[in-house]
């Protein structure tokens, strides 16, 4: 793999913010060294710290400049950068169940056809395959993914959508993306999960977490629409299982 | 349980305290107040601890009735006086704790000095916590009241429905109100994405806050930065006071509804200690910036406290001529002015 060895830099972001970089690309090993270092600093649970926020190839330290400095946050991070956590040995796997017709898909034939592929090749190439979640961000409860299938690589929209509906599925290059909220967004669209990834009346709210593993499955407008409501009626829960990191 | 009534809700009102910056990592964005010195001056005034949640007013300012039997309520943030309506009314100046009965109106005029000032109540507000605090984040519906913004006719129910009576307590204007000299910023993450020529531009330039500042961030408008190394870069984190630049040069801070993470390069991030003077800037207004170290940065976020903490031994007893409630109560006056103090 490559650069994973390397050391990570250290770069500020203010004075209460400090990123702890692996690497310039969207890269599996690059990752999970960020995501390792979080769970890592997570379990210490060291003074000041206020949050971790672990992103494609860098991890962002929030801290109290009150209560800590640039200056421990690095000495505390050089000294963790090779540690294995218990929670790092096991994570959580979801099924996401994605309907990839109708009004569901508004991007699925125009994907097909910049990728040359059918309709149905979209759906099977991307419900058949693990997807990682790198990162969670932007807003609540959204889920960036990887790795996309090369086949299906293809580039965001030139126009964004002024309103994305609220659980749409999407992707963009390596990334596939659940819209937790309804946003403005520049993904394309090729199907839309019953499931909230983001419900405030549902203990947490949030789904998904970083380090999750998802696979899509595939299921009729019909299928969709009865767990669509069996989901807002709060009636169905969506389980994980536990799977070897 | 009943409390402060909204008559007129003024310009997007919101319930904020210090937000809940420590679940970013699932997407969430901390929001909380633009300017957290002047909340928790205000819940100084009315004997809360600091961090409880209060009426953010941004530019106009709401006009409420009391519907319980009293509450004690401080304005912080804003030098405008506020009015008591009706014929035991008057002004109420800033920066004073002041009991009103069941029945009072309370108005707080359009700002005159800043974009945003704290109204405090005794007690608090009865509300919900997500995610650990009542911070109103409209864009996902989260927090405050019913996970909005506050409208005419909302009832805003308070924990304390009955307060007791006792000397109020003012603050002579506080110095922070007027910080002046330029915001100072840290460079990076990204600053190696920008000419050098349009950083060294953006330290001696002049900028002007843009008419498009929300809670999310403010454009500012001034020289535009060059890109050297495009400007996409990977997703990652977003810190309070980034100064992100998107594709057209111009730069945009993010504030206290900042999306958690994001894919334009940051040149630089305001340090902690001068992200409340940003959230005081009002649309129009100048602003210059000055370079600083992160560990500079550091020593003045310690120095600010230290400073805040002087401020807020200075509060005094205002006597008891604010006392409007026993005032009324006991119907001693009828239209006396109540300023001064």
């Amino acid at each position: 793999m490559t650069g994973t060895a390397e050391k990570p830099i250290f770069l500020a972001a203010g004075d209460a913010a400090l990123v702890v970089q692996f690497g310039e690309t969207i890269d599996s090993a690059i990752n999970q060294r960020v995501n390792d270092l979080a769970r890592a600093l997570r379990s210490l649970a060291l003074v000041g710290v206020v949050d971790l926020v672990p992103t494609f190839r860098s991890l962002m330290i929030h801290y109290d400049p009150l209560r800590t400095d640039q200056a421990q946050l690095i000495a505390a991070v050089e000294g963790n950068l090779h540690v294995q956590t218990a929670s790092s040995e096991r994570r959580r796997s979801w099924i996401i169940p994605s309907c990839y017709e109708g009004e569901c898909a508004p991007d699925l034939e125009a994907v097909a056809r910049q990728a040359g592929l059918s309709p149905a090749e979209v759906i099977a190439a991307h419900s058949g395959v693990d997807f990682d979640v790198y990162m969670m961000g932007f807003m609540p409860g959204f889920p960036y993914m990887a790795s996309m299938p090369p086949a299906l690589r293809v580039p965001r929209l030139t126009e964004p959508r002024v309103r994305v509906p609220v659980r749409s599925v999407s992707i963009a290059a390596e990334i596939t993306v659940v819209y937790a909220i309804e946003t403005p967004g520049g993904l394309s669209l090729i199907g839309r999960t019953p499931v909230p990834f983001f419900d405030l009346r549902r203990d947490p709210p949030v789904l998904l977490e970083s380090g999750d593993q998802v696979r899509f499955e595939a299921i009729s407008l019909a299928e969709y629409t009865a767990l669509e409501a069996d989901y807002a009626a709060h009636t169905k829960t969506l389980e994980f299982t536990w799977i070897d990191a | 349980m009943d409390g402060l009534r909204v008559i007129s809700a003024g310009f997007h009102p919101t319930i904020q305290d210090y937000g809940r910056p420590s679940v970013q990592h699932l997407g969430i964005p901390a929001a909380g107040a633009m300017d957290v010195p002047s909340l928790r001056l205000a819940n100084r005034l009315v004997g809360n601890p600091e961090n409880t949640a209060a009426i953010e007013i941004r530019l106009v300012g709401p006009t409420l009735e009391v519907l319980c039997d009293s509450v004690r309520v401080a304005l912080a943030g804003s030098c405008t006086t506020m009015t008591l309506l009706g014929d035991d009314g008057g002004p109420l100046p800033a920066h004073q704790s002041v009991r009103l009965s069941r029945g009072q109106k309370l108005r707080v005029p359009p700002l005159s000095d800043s974009a945003g000032a704290y109204l405090a109540v005794e007690g608090g507000f009865d509300l919900p916590p997500v995610y650990g605090s009542p911070a109103t984040f409209v864009r996902a519906g989260i927090g405050g009241f019913e996970g909005r913004a506050l409208v005419d006719g909302d009832v805003l129910p308070v924990v304390t429905d009955a307060v007791d009576r006792r000397p109020e307590v003012m603050l002579a204007t506080p110095s922070f109100l007027a910080a002046e000299g330029p915001i100072r910023i840290v460079l990076g993450p990204q600053d190696d994405f920008f000419t050098a020529a349009s950083i060294d531009r953006f330290f001696s330039s002049e900028f002007v806050v843009g008419a498009a500042v929300d809670r999310m961030g403010m454009r500012l408008e001034g020289p535009a930065f060059e890109h050297s190394r495009g400007h996409d870069i990977i997703s990652d984190g977003i810190a309070l006071g980034a100064i992100q630049v998107p594709g057209n040069g111009q730069p945009i801070i993010l504030l206290a509804d900042h999306q958690t993470t994001g894919g334009y390069p940051k040149v630089g991030t305001v340090i902690s200690s001068d992200v409340h003077r940003l959230g005081r800037l009002r649309p129009g207004q100048s602003v210059r910036f000055e370079r600083i170290s992160a560990a500079d940065g550091e020593r003045q976020a310690r120095a600010a406290e230290t400073d805040l903490q002087t401020i807020f031994r200075q509060i005094t007893n205002a006597g008891p001529q604010l006392d409007l409630g026993r005032l009324q109560d006991s119907n001693l006056i009828s239209g006396v002015v109540l300023a001064g103090a």
